[in-house]
């Protein structure tokens, strides 16, 4: 049995630990925001939080995350979110809830980043759709 | 995968302890590798268990042993970044490290894990070459230049746990990549150089990071413009999807050129 903290709550689970964790929130706990893209470590579409690190979910066997604190876009509660609204920033979706926790990572540690930190934040997360521009401009929006 | 035992040992004894004695296992740390092949099922032989050594304290941190720096094999690429003491004394590895995937990717990669899965674009490892690095196991120390021993094969037993890096303090090396962009790029070639002793160390132009000897004895005599030119003969790189062996022979030129001029 793997225990952890999902999005707040304490939840535990009862299968095999060398399934991934992207598998079993979706699966298992329904948690569906977060993405399957390539499966192999490079497009960040399943990023989530594990204990405040950004990491991709398709990486991590989920007994790994017994003890830890799991945060997935179904938890995230951020000005990003609007922000990524009004820029335009969001088109297919698919990247969007990895770029929005990683770009929520990069705000809780420089509250005014560049337009460079934000690339390099940003850069496990790939998107096929907008260019990035946008992202960038909508992250950019929330630095204080 | 589903089939696959899922083992977390409570410490260091504990996880020898089940490396030896659990058949088909195979120890996991940050997964960028190990999860990939599970998923992909592509790992020969088939594992039948998964050895957790992430969370082990004994495979943490970075701190002085024996007038040496050592890293523990589970330490993430961004505990290595963040080290005082290895951005101080290994700065090439910690510009090793920033290049590797990303920040995904970086807070999950380890040094034990770029050893074991041991590609030839591991972009730590002509760093480790470089620096004539020592890897400690559960049960010997390993000479960095003996531990490739084919493409994707080292000198580690089956059962054998990486459990730490060590480095001299004194040496003075650099290091460049070559990808296709600066994030997420599985390098066309990397290297790191070391003028005193004299090590030029190449990964993704051979089955194996390897070290440059005719290059490394020119410079070892002092021959900047004789390491260059002989180094095109140290290496064998291949055609494949992400360069040419003739774009690797002249970037590796080139490259070397750079770092020699510094």
């Amino acid at each position: 049995m793997v225990q952890f903290t999902l999005n707040g709550r304490r939840v535990s689970f009862e299968g095999s630990g060398s399934r991934r964790l992207l598998d079993v929130l979706r699966e298992d706990f329904r948690a569906t925001g977060t993405k399957e893209g390539c499966g192999e470590g490079e497009c960040g579409a399943c990023s989530v939080l594990i204990d405040g690190d950004v990491v991709d979910s398709c990486l991590v066997a989920v007994g790994q995350v017994e003890g830890r604190d799991v945060l997935t876009i179904e938890g995230l509660s951020s000005p990003l979110q609007q922000a990524f609204i009004e820029h335009g920033a969001a088109q297919c979706g698919i990247c969007t809830p990895g770029m929005l926790l990683a770009a929520h990572v990069l705000l809780q540690r420089t509250t005014r980043p560049s337009a460079d930190d934000v690339r390099e934040a940003l850069a496990g997360n790939l998107c096929r759709c907008t260019g990035y521009t946008k992202i960038i401009e909508a992250v950019l929006s929330c630095g204080t | 995968m589903r089939d696959v035992t899922y083992l977390r040992p409570k410490d260091l004894q504990d996880a020898v302890q089940l490396s030896r004695t659990t058949p088909g296992c195979r120890p996991l740390a940050g997964g960028t590798d190990l999860m990939v092949m599970l998923h992909a099922r592509t790992l020969r032989p088939a594992p039948r268990a998964i050895l957790d050594v992430w969370s082990l304290s004994e495979l943490k941190g970075v701190r002085r042993v024996d007038g040496m720096l050592e890293i523990g094999a589970a330490e993430s690429y961004t505990g290595i970044i963040r080290s005082a003491e290895a951005q101080q004394h290994l700065p090439a590895l910690v510009a090793a490290a920033r290049t590797i995937g990303a920040a995904q990717i970086q807070n999950r990669g380890t040094l034990g894990g770029n050893l074991a899965n041991a590609s030839p674009a591991g972009d730590t490892l002509p760093v480790l070459l470089a620096y004539d690095a020592v890897v400690v196991t559960d049960r010997r120390s390993i000479a960095i230049d003996r531990f490739f021993t084919g493409y994707r094969h080292t000198a580690l037993q089956s059962d054998e746990l990486i459990t730490a890096v060590r480095f001299p303090l004194d040496r003075q090396v650099v290091f460049r990549k070559v990808g296709t962009r600066a994030a997420q790029a599985i390098s066309k070639v990397v290297i790191a150089v070391c003028r005193q002793p004299a090590r030029v160390a190449i990964g993704s132009v051979a089955e194996v990071p390897l070290r440059a000897s005719g290059a490394e004895a020119a410079l070892a005599s002092g021959d900047v413009a004789g390491a260059i030119a002989a180094v095109t003969a140290d290496i064998r790189p291949i055609d494949d999807v992400r360069s040419t062996a003739t774009y690797r022979q002249a970037v590796t030129q080139n490259v070397l050129r750079e770092l020699l001029r510094q």
